[in-house]
This record gives structure tokens, C-alpha cells and sequence, in this order.
């Protein structure tokens, strides 16, 4: 402390601070998008520390697609009774009944667009005026362009061609009525910084992250769990592996990596020396068109 | 391992896109899907090699009409430093884009083509970085590969350019030839350039000390927001949430109230939700007072014998950024760090020629990406320092209150 110089771990970590107290400022209704991985179990620890000893001054949404690993669900409820945060979820499933949407088919079948009437709906339903949520520019072409602070309209769409311009530590949340705010205060964190500061921090994790027994198909070169929702074909070879979860979502569109990595430190080791990206290794529903995020992100997507 | 945010600046074919891919290539922050993406997109290309420019390449919408839109952020990591890159376009919003991209950056890259010397956008760009303020200045000179590697071009440029670091008064100026193509001097010390006695530009960036960019010796501090949980246990709790903008502040220290001109003492302080000592910018901190004080969002907490300007009526240069042009008669709501105050602009003295540093009639009003001098009124006074003197605590924003947008950089003077 006495050399009046922070860690790069410790500047990323104060300006996170910093947007979490100006959303919670600036806002009405903001609430955290939680999706029970690693991004958003950082926003929670963050949170904590920006309004500590107070409580977290929004609730924890969790967009439920039914698809989740279970593991990950239990973490989730443990994890809102710790920091003492309301917790909200609505099912992908009800929106699916509800407005008639016709479900994804296929051996791998992706709720993951369908995410996007569901939070729209629960926008709607408690007036959310911010959403916060856990992109990092580093994962991905249209984040790297996407602004801290980024207005929607009120479809949820994202311009990319209309940013208000982002300027110092200074954040401009004014948005008219019906539009939202989208905050991503780790937009400047990658990977590695989130594992190191999980480390440093002595964060929480689902236990999916570290290297266990699975039954797995190879699906083009990745492993693919089987599950309630994943099903063999009659062709496939049902393998026996020790695998990890390097990111956690739906368990039709993850990947896992093939891995004994049992501890933090094992994991980080594997990540740094992996030459693969985050989400070319373990995001199946990336690989459609080159362009697959920015059109999501255009529709509403978080 | 510490933090070093940077922005390159350059006209369309310096080979700024071909130089950032250099540095995420050569230093190894490629993985090897995005190379292969990368090669799928190359595989036309007659010489076989990949367009390391295309790894900086955005949006689906920018490559069908060839065009960068606004900033892009990179990211990489050597074992000495994490680097950010503000990563901008050369196009025509270069102004506001530029000044987005520079308001967060230690450092800048300027580009410049060895072939061409110091041109009229080299002078721009080095304008900009002189109005910011930013610390470091690098002038790559690129493309050496084209002039035969020769010593005589670089030094021509060096006189040249030192002329203009002169004028503007840029500190921290350093020069180093390269080809962003090739990889001379990005990484290694290029063997084709054996007169060159300085660092390749990686060991450059990573040694650069940054630590006297922080002001650690005006305090300033800014709430924003008021922290009372208010339950059973923590009934009487009131503490001053926001960011150590600069300086240190200490369990006891003096303090003054800003604009509200009231003394009182730091009773307790927090960071990270641990009581310390001291704390120092740019922490995050929790402020204890030990007197009962209406404070909110947006006031400001000094120690008494260092005061910040406190007035509501003052200079500013006004870097416009909407396509809407400046309203005269209109309000603008004025965002300073946390606090907003309804302002208008009371005389536009002087427009600042972004290519000469000319002043010029400000007649014909004030359009996108231009650069003003101005007198403005805000409705409440404001607490703040000189720009060039404390960046963090002298720049603001202004919004349109009709659209919500941010429509200007403002640097107080």
C-alpha cells in the first residue's frame, strides 16, 4: 500500500467499483443479469465490494432456458441467499408456451436466441431501466465495440452506428422512457484477468469448472455432454472423460474441454498455455455465421 | 504487473490496423481460431500471407462497406504489463473518435509513413494528443522497409517532428522505426537497422513508467453516492461512496465540503469494504465525517489547505461530437464526473483550427468535430481544477437534454 500504486487487477477492479456506483446512482430499476457463470459470479463479488457494508442495491435476473447445467442452478440459489440479494428468474420455457414460439429442433437444440423474448418480457414485467451484465470486449468482434454504458431501444436492439461517446470515467445513463441501459463494468477484463482476480479474491465457483467424470459425445472436434436435453445419435461413440467447463451456459451449446485440472491454480495453467479462444473452444452456437453475435446483439441479446 | 493504456493515431495508410495486429500477433495474444477465421477471410489474397489489418477488423457492417465505425478496444498481456488499445479509425468523426479513444490513454502512437514525413493529419493527431494532455508520446515511424532502412529518412523526420513537439509542447516525446509489416522493431531489435541504439516499441511500451500520471498531491473526491443501509445493525451508518479522483486522503485529515463550504474531519475510511487508513486515487473509497453534514451525489470532499476553483461561470474548450450542431440559446445539461448542472454556453470566443492551432472566427456555428473556445454559465457553481493542471477533476461532458446524447468534450481552463 505504501507505494501508492495499484496492480493492473486492482485498477480494473476500481473502475468496475466505480460503474457499479454510478448504475445504482443513475438508475430507478436496475437489476443484474445472472447467468450462474464465472462473468456474472465476478459482477455479484464486485457488487458486494462496491456497496458493502450496505447490501446489493438491485436484484440478481436469471434468464432460465431450462438448458442449465444443475450444478450451476444450485450455485445460483446459494449464492443469492450469501450476498443476500433478491433473486428473480423466469423461464425460457413459460415465454416458449405463452407466445407460441417455435422451439430450435435438432441434435443440439439452442435456446439461446429465444433468451432474448424472455428478458425482454421480464424487462417489461418490473420496469428494469438497467441491465447489467458480464460481456467483456475481449470475447468477441461486436463487444470490442460496444460502449460501457449501451442504449437500447425499446426492442432491445443495439446501433452500433448510433454510441453516445464514452469520455473519462464520465457515464451518461439518460435514456427516455421505455429505453434501457445496458452496463457491462467488465467490459475491460479478459479472461485470464477474471481468473486471476477469482484467484486472488478466493471466489466461489459452480464445481463444473474444475475437472470431473463425464459421459460425452465428439460433436466436429468438441465434447458435448449428454444430458436430458443432449441424446446420442445411434452412430455415436459415448466416451467416459474427465472434463472441466472453461464458460457455462446452456448444456446444449457448451463445450467441454478435455481436462484433470481439479484446482485454480491447474486451471489457470491450462488456459494460459491453451492457444484456443474462450468461445471458439467451448460455444457451439458461435460457429453459424462469422457474424452470429453482432446480428444477436442487433435483436436484443444482452 | 500494472496497466498501460494506449491509443494509435494515424492517417488511412500508415498501416495503423497492420501495426496493432503486429503487436497482438507477435506477442502471441492471437489464438488459433481467430487465426484461422483470419485466414479464411485472406484466402483470396495472391501472396498467401495473412492481413494482420484484418485482425482488427470489427463488425459485419463495417466490412461490407469498408469502413471503421468508432472505437474498438484490444487486449493483451506480455509477462510484464496488461496493455489496452483504444484502436480508432482514420475517418472522417477522427476528431471526436480520436478524442474518445485518447481521453483514456497514458500513452500515444502516432504513425507515421516513412515516405511521406510529417503531414497535415501527423500534425492533427499530435494537436489532439497536446489538448489531452496525454503523458507519452511515440512517433513510429513506419515503413522503414520501403526507404531502404535508412538512417538519414528517420533522422530528416526526427528534426522534423521535434519542431512540432516543440511547438505544442509535448512531453515525453520518443521516436522509433519500424515496419508494422515486416515486424522490425515491434518485438525484437530489427538486425536491418543496426543504427537504431533505442528499444523495439514492445520493450518500449512495457517499460514506460506510468506511476507519475497519477496526481497524488491535490486531493479531490467526489460522492457518488450516499451508502446508509439502515438496518438493525448498521442503524447510524453513513458513509460517502465514490472514487479517489487524486491525492491521498487520511483517518483525521482536515476536510472541506464543496460547494457547501463546510469544515469537518475524516472520521473512518473504507476501500473494498475494509476500514483503512489511508486511501489514494484512483481507489474506490467509502468517507466518514465526524459531523452531521447534508452531503449528496455530485458534492465534493477537499482537504481545507489545497482547494480546488469553484465558480459558475468559466472557459472551457468544447470539442463538439453530434451531428447536431451547437444550439447557441439552448440548455445543455453539464456532466461533471458525477454531478449535473444545467448549463448554456454564454459566448463562443474563438474556433481552434485542429490542423494549425490557428484561432478562427467561430461564425457559421459549431459543428461536428470541431474544437471552440467558450464561455459557459452553469446553474449551480462547480468544483473543479484546470484541465492542464488535474485532467481527472478538470473534463466533463455535455448532453442534450431532448436527445439524451452525449454531444461534447469539455476541458475546463
Amino acid at each position: 500500500m505504501s507505494s501508492y500504486q495499484l496492480n493492473y487487477l486492482e485498477q480494473l477492479e476500481t473502475e468496475s467499483i466505480h460503474i457499479f456506483r454510478e448504475v445504482a446512482a443513475q438508475f430507478e430499476r436496475p437489476a443484474l443479469l445472472f447467468s450462474g457463470g464465472k462473468d456474472s459470479i465476478t459482477l455479484v463479488h464486485l457488487a458486494r465490494k462496491a456497496f458493502s457494508p450496505g447490501a446489493i442495491p438491485f436484484p440478481l435476473v436469471h434468464i432460465d432456458t431450462g438448458h442449465n447445467f444443475p450444478e450451476a442452478l444450485q450455485f445460483r440459489d446459494w449464492l443469492a441467499k450469501e450476498v443476500r440479494a433478491e433473486l428473480v428468474v423466469r423461464k425460457v420455457e413459460d415465454t416458449i408456451l405463452e407466445r407460441k414460439l417455435t422451439e430450435p429442433k435438432g441434435k443440439f437444440p439452442s435456446r439461446n436466441w429465444l433468451q432474448t423474448y424472455t428478458l425482454l418480457d421480464t424487462i417489461e414485467e418490473f420496469k428494469f431501466d438497467c441491465c447489467i451484465g458480464g460481456a467483456r470486449r475481449d470475447e468477441e468482434k461486436a463487444r470490442a465495440k460496444e460502449r460501457i454504458f449501451s442504449v437500447r431501444d425499446e426492442f432491445g436492439q443495439w446501433d452500433p452506428k448510433l454510441q453516445r461517446p464514452e469520455l473519462w470515467s464520465i457515464y451518461n445513463g439518460r435514456i427516455h422512457k421505455g429505453e434501457n441501459v445496458r452496463v457491462f463494468p467488465i467490459s475491460n477484463w479478459t479472461e485470464l484477468d477474471i481468473w486471476n482476480y477469482i484467484r486472488n479474491e478466493k471466489i466461489d465457483l459452480p464445481s463444473i469448472y474444475f475437472a470431473h467424470e463425464r459421459d460425452v459425445i465428439e460433436h466436429e472436434g468438441q465434447l458435448v455432454a449428454l444430458s436430458q436435453h443432449v441424446q446420442p445419435a445411434e452412430d455415436d461413440v459415448i466416451l467416459k472423460k474427465s472434463v472441466r467447463y472453461r464458460t457455462v451456459g446452456d448444456m446444449t451449446c457448451t463445450a467441454a474441454v478435455e481436462s484433470n485440472a481439479a484446482t485454480l491454480d491447474e486451471v489457470i495453467n491450462e488456459i494460459i498455455s491453451t492457444r484456443i479462444s474462450e468461445r471458439g473452444e467451448t460455444r457451439i452456437d458461435d460457429k453459424v455465421t462469422e457474424a452470429a453475435m453482432e446480428d444477436r446483439k442487433k435483436n436484443g441479446y444482452f | 504487473m500494472d496497466l498501460l493504456r494506449f491509443i494509435t493515431a494515424g492517417s488511412v495508410d500508415d498501416g495503423k490496423s497492420t501495426l496493432i495486429g503486429r503487436l497482438l500477433y507477435d506477442s502471441k495474444n492471437i489464438l488459433i481460431d481467430q487465426l484461422e477465421a483470419l485466414e479464411k477471410s485472406t484466402k483470396n489474397r495472391t501472396d498467401g500471407s495473412v492481413d494482420l489489418a484484418l485482425l482488427t477488423d470489427g463488425l459485419r457492417a463495417e466490412r461490407e462497406q469498408g469502413i471503421t465505425i468508432d472505437v474498438a478496444y484490444r487486449y493483451f498481456t506480455t509477462p510484464k504489463r496488461k496493455f489496452i488499445i483504444a484502436d480508432a479509425p482514420g475517418h472522417v468523426q477522427y476528431t471526436r473518435n480520436m478524442i474518445t479513444g485518447a481521453s483514456h490513454a497514458n500513452l500515444i502512437i502516432i504513425l507515421i509513413d516513412a515516405r511521406q514525413g510529417v503531414v497535415e493529419q501527423t500534425r492533427r493527431h499530435s494537436i489532439i494528443a497536446s489538448l489531452l494532455r496525454i503523458p507519452h508520446v511515440v512517433v513510429a515511424i513506419n515503413k522503414m522497409d520501403l526507404v531502404d532502412y535508412s538512417q538519414d529518412v528517420y533522422n530528416n523526420i526526427l528534426i522534423e517532428y521535434s519542431k512540432v513537439a516543440k511547438q505544442l509542447e509535448l512531453k515525453n516525446v520518443s521516436y522509433i522505426p519500424i515496419s508494422a509489416l515486416n515486424g522490425d522493431n515491434i518485438v525484437e531489435k530489427s538486425d536491418l537497422m543496426g543504427w537504431y541504439e533505442g528499444e523495439p516499441l514492445l520493450e518500449f511500451l512495457e517499460k514506460v513508467s506510468v506511476r507519475s500520471d497519477v496526481n497524488l498531491t491535490d486531493s479531490r473526491f467526489q460522492v457518488q453516492l450516499v451508502i446508509r443501509p439502515q438496518t438493525e445493525q448498521l442503524h447510524d451508518y453513513r458513509g460517502y461512496a465514490g472514487k479517489i479522483i487524486s491525492g491521498i486522503y487520511r483517518k483525521g485529515d482536515k476536510v472541506t465540503v464543496l460547494p457547501q463550504q463546510i469544515n469537518s474531519t475524516i472520521s473512518k475510511l473504507e476501500t473494498g469494504g475494509l476500514e483503512v487508513d489511508e486511501v489514494f486515487a484512483p481507489q474506490p473509497a467509502i468517507i466518514h465525517l465526524a459531523d452531521d453534514i447534508d452531503i449528496s451525489r455530485g458534492d465534493t470532499i477537499v482537504k481545507s489547505d489545497n482547494l480546488p476553483l469553484i465558480n459558475n461561470e468559466l472557459e472551457v474548450l468544447l470539442c463538439w461530437m453530434d451531428e447536431k450542431p451547437l444550439q447557441p440559446g439552448n440548455k445543455y445539461l453539464l456532466q461533471h464526473n458525477s454531478r449535473l448542472v444545467k448549463s448554456s454556453i454564454k459566448k463562443i470566443e474563438y474556433k481552434l483550427d485542429v490542423n494549425s492551432l490557428q484561432k478562427q472566427s467561430a461564425e457559421g456555428g459549431v459543428k461536428l468535430n470541431e474544437v471552440v473556445k467558450v464561455i459557459i454559465k452553469t446553474a449551480s457553481p462547480l468544483v473543479y481544477d484546470s484541465y492542464p493542471k488535474l485532467n481527472a477533476n478538470g473534463s466533463a461532458v455535455l448532453i442534450d437534454e431532448t436527445s439524451n446524447n452525449t454531444v461534447a468534450a469539455v476541458l475546463f481552463q
